[in-house]
């Protein structure tokens, strides 16, 4: 279980080795601290994010497989979407199975010349032939083929990517364990450029605490604090979905490509309607008591033979009912579940893949795209149309899908339609018109999510604050979220690890960090990040904001323009001298 | 004695907390000093299947142990005398259920015990312990 050790595959050579990076993890903790410094060592810079250059680092953390909720892998990579710097994390099985096969990180580079998907344990790593994989429909089968053949049942990951990795759709994503993902920022496609159809990692090896009272003391407090504080009470019942209504209610969430900021069919798509009538199944990632996956059940009858039903199961959770629901005005539920299976089916970014149609609906309805060329009649509400579109940006029969597999930044360069091209750094925009914070953080954010610094919690709690001090806000917060992502946590438990708490958790394993060396290094790793972007080509004066969300009043009212520029301004000098010193 | 039984395996939602629960009970941090497992019955949507062992009042795991390195537990079960154990796997084997796991580091069986610490970290009331007078 040493976190040290760090895996190197060559995917051109089929070859590995197994390198021990306590320097790099005695620096960096782990996680996105230690996983940036290797993809700079090996990644050949300036390099495209589909060519051989690009590198994928995995790494888990100091806590992953001893702490409840240290539950999430960090990938690392250049991503195809934006061009730029690429981070993902996934939870599932991945965590644990990475650290208990006994590796801090994972590093593959190079390009296989035939599709490939490897299988790692302590042993090291076989490269099998994945001919027969590639090009499967659907990554449910392509999993199920891989549970058959593949040792470590129930300590074990199964990454793997779906056709829309193999075509290079730039927001295909990487399915885990079926139903978790590295789903932003297009890890899918890299695997895909790699031929690399997947990865199975397996491992069951464990490490004898040296101070094992303190160590279960520790423990105990996290688990007593997620199991009882209820703090994570929202993530257990419910889920994510819980947060339909009141964010509709506040006016925020974005409904018909944020033509509107409420959804008339919230209810049905609410975390509420789908509990009481829909949910199959709840499931856990390794190491979580939470359970937060929440799985919906379709039953459909065939129509070909009488009392024959089809069940299917769908992983649901706010950001997919938004993008795939509110954002193209979807209220049937069972329509919208199949068109969330069809993005699963495919291994699409379920945000992403709902901000393209979402755009591309209102671009054929300005008249910027023909029917001839959407082959299928896109209207607002009608999922069947959209499960449609689904199966086009995976194959891209035509010259607007292969456009609309690059995103929405570049599509509609192509088309038109700039104005309401939902992307902030050439991300497609998460599910939340809360005011200019949350705009703001995926502006700045350095993977342009709303998770980079969860913009917006201050729109909803903080009033009155000056374009200055909001950006300042937002940097602190994607700080210390720069240590959360080390360790790794989740995010939901944010609440739990508290800086105090961090460091009772460290001090059991002889680790020496105080609050503020964990917050110092927290701006460090910052720092890096926006001087890699800065290396590759990130200018933040160059940063397109969509004029839609000037016209649709937010949860904070209609958002001002000066506001955004003195916040931008505000981050650009910051940007610049984090630039001019590292 | 008191026993470790499974509640309701349907209510399993895959964390394995229980698992590093029993390793951690051993001083350990990770997997491989556990008595009980979870997998997926075949991906996750279809639930997990819990292995523990049923503290069997004629263990076929004891009969098959050629060195006598497993004997009966009060109540059911056996007791693993490390010293004597060669590692020969037959326990392994002649559990029916797969509740006997193997400790690959040490080359060693690794049985249930019954003492119920995985249950306190079960969220889900999955695992239970069942006092036992008299089977």
């Amino acid at each position: 279980m040493n976190q040290n050790n760090v895996l190197y595959v060559d995917l051109e050579r089929k070859s590995f080795y197994v390198k021990n990076r306590s320097d790099l993890f005695n620096e960096w903790l782990g996680g996105v601290g230690v996983a940036l410094q290797l993809y700079k060592e090996e990644a050949v810079k300036g390099s495209a994010p589909l060519s051989s250059g690009n590198v994928i680092v995995f790494a888990v953390g100091p806590l992953t497989a001893l702490y409840p909720l240290a539950s999430k892998v960090v990938a690392v990579f250049k991503s195809p979407l934006t061009g730029n710097y690429g981070e993902s994390h996934a939870g599932g099985r991945s965590a644990t199975a990475i650290r208990s096969a006994g590796y801090g990180a994972i590093l593959i580079k190079g390009v296989s010349d035939r599709p490939i998907y490897l299988v790692i344990s302590e042993k090291g790593v076989q490269f099998k032939d994945a001919a027969t994989l590639w090009g499967m429909r659907s990554t449910f089968t392509a999993g199920r083929v891989l549970r058959e053949a593949s040792p470590g049942t129930g300590v074990r990951t199964i990454m793997r990517i779906g056709r829309a990795g193999e075509k290079l759709v730039r927001y295909a994503c990487v399915v885990s364990e079926t139903y978790r993902h590295f789903g932003r920022m297009g890890l899918g496609a890299v695997f895909g450029s790699k031929k690399l159809k997947a990865l199975v990692i397996h491992g069951k090896s464990s490490m004898r605490m040296p101070k094992i009272k303190a160590y279960r003391d520790v423990y105990d407090e996290i688990y007593d604090l997620a199991v009882k504080s209820g703090s994570m009470k929202k993530y257990h019942e419910l889920g994510t979905p819980m947060n339909i209504l009141p964010i509709n209610a506040l006016g925020a969430l974005p409904t018909r490509n944020l033509l509107e900021a409420r959804f008339e069919g919230a209810e049905n798509i609410s975390g509420e309607d789908l509990a009481a009538k829909k949910l199959g199944r709840r499931v856990a990632c390794s190491h979580c008591p939470v359970a937060c996956i929440h799985l919906a059940t379709i039953r459909e009858p065939y129509p070909d033979e009488p009392y024959f039903y089809k069940t299917t199961f769908v992983s649901y959770d706010y950001e997919l009912l938004y993008s795939l629901g509110s954002m193209l005005g979807i209220s049937d539920i069972n329509g919208l579940l199949k068109l969330m299976d069809e993005v699963e089916i495919g291994g699409l970014d379920a945000i992403s893949t709902g901000v393209a149609l979402a755009w591309a609906t209102e671009a054929y309805k300005k008249g910027l795209i023909k029917l001839n060329d959407l082959v299928v009649d896109l209207d607002w509400g009608k999922a069947d149309a959209y499960r449609e579109a689904v199966k086009l940006i995976v194959d891209q029969p035509n010259e607007f899908y292969k456009a609309l597999a690059m995103g929405v930044d570049h599509s509609s360069k192509i088309y038109g339609g700039r104005d309401f091209a939902l992307s902030f750094g050439g991300n497609e925009m998460p599910g939340y018109h809360t005011g200019p914070a949350s705009h703001i953080g995926y502006l700045i954010g350095s993977r342009h999510s709303h998770l980079d610094a969860a913009g917006y919690s201050i729109d909803q709690k903080m009033k009155g604050l000056s374009p200055e001090e909001m950006v300042d806000k937002l940097i602190e917060e994607e700080q210390w979220r720069q240590i959360l992502s080390s360790l790794v946590i989740c995010y939901f438990a944010r609440g739990i690890y508290e800086p105090s708490i961090v460091k009772k958790a460290l001090d059991v394993l002889g680790y020496e960090f105080d609050e503020e060396r964990l917050k110092e290094l927290g701006r460090c790793i910052y720092r890096e990040k926006q001087a890699l972007k800065a290396s590759e080509g990130f200018r933040p004066s160059e940063l397109r904001i969509p004029e839609r969300i000037f016209e649709v009043p937010s949860f904070r009212g209609l958002i001002d323009k000066n506001y955004m520029k003195a916040a931008l301004d505000h981050y650009s000098k910051i940007f610049n001298k984090i630039v001019a010193t590292e | 004695m008191k026993r470790l039984v499974i509640m309701d395996a349907e209510r399993c939602v895959g964390c394995q907390l229980c698992m590093f629960a029993c390793s951690r009970r051993l001083g350990f941090a990770g997997l491989d000093k556990s008595a009980l497992h979870v997998k997926s019955v075949g991906g996750f949507e279809r639930g997990f299947t819990v292995v523990v062992c049923r503290a069997c009042i004629d263990p076929p795991c004891l009969r098959a142990c050629p060195v006598d390195a497993l004997r009966a537990r009060d109540g059911g079960g056996v007791i693993l005398d490390l010293s004597k154990c060669i590692g020969c796997r037959f326990c392994e084997r002649a559990c029916d259920i797969g509740a006997v796991f193997w400790d690959d580091s040490m080359n060693k069986p690794v049985i249930c015990v019954h003492c119920g610490y995985c249950v306190g970290y079960c969220n889900f009331r999955v695992l239970g312990v069942e006092g036992m007078i008299s089977r």
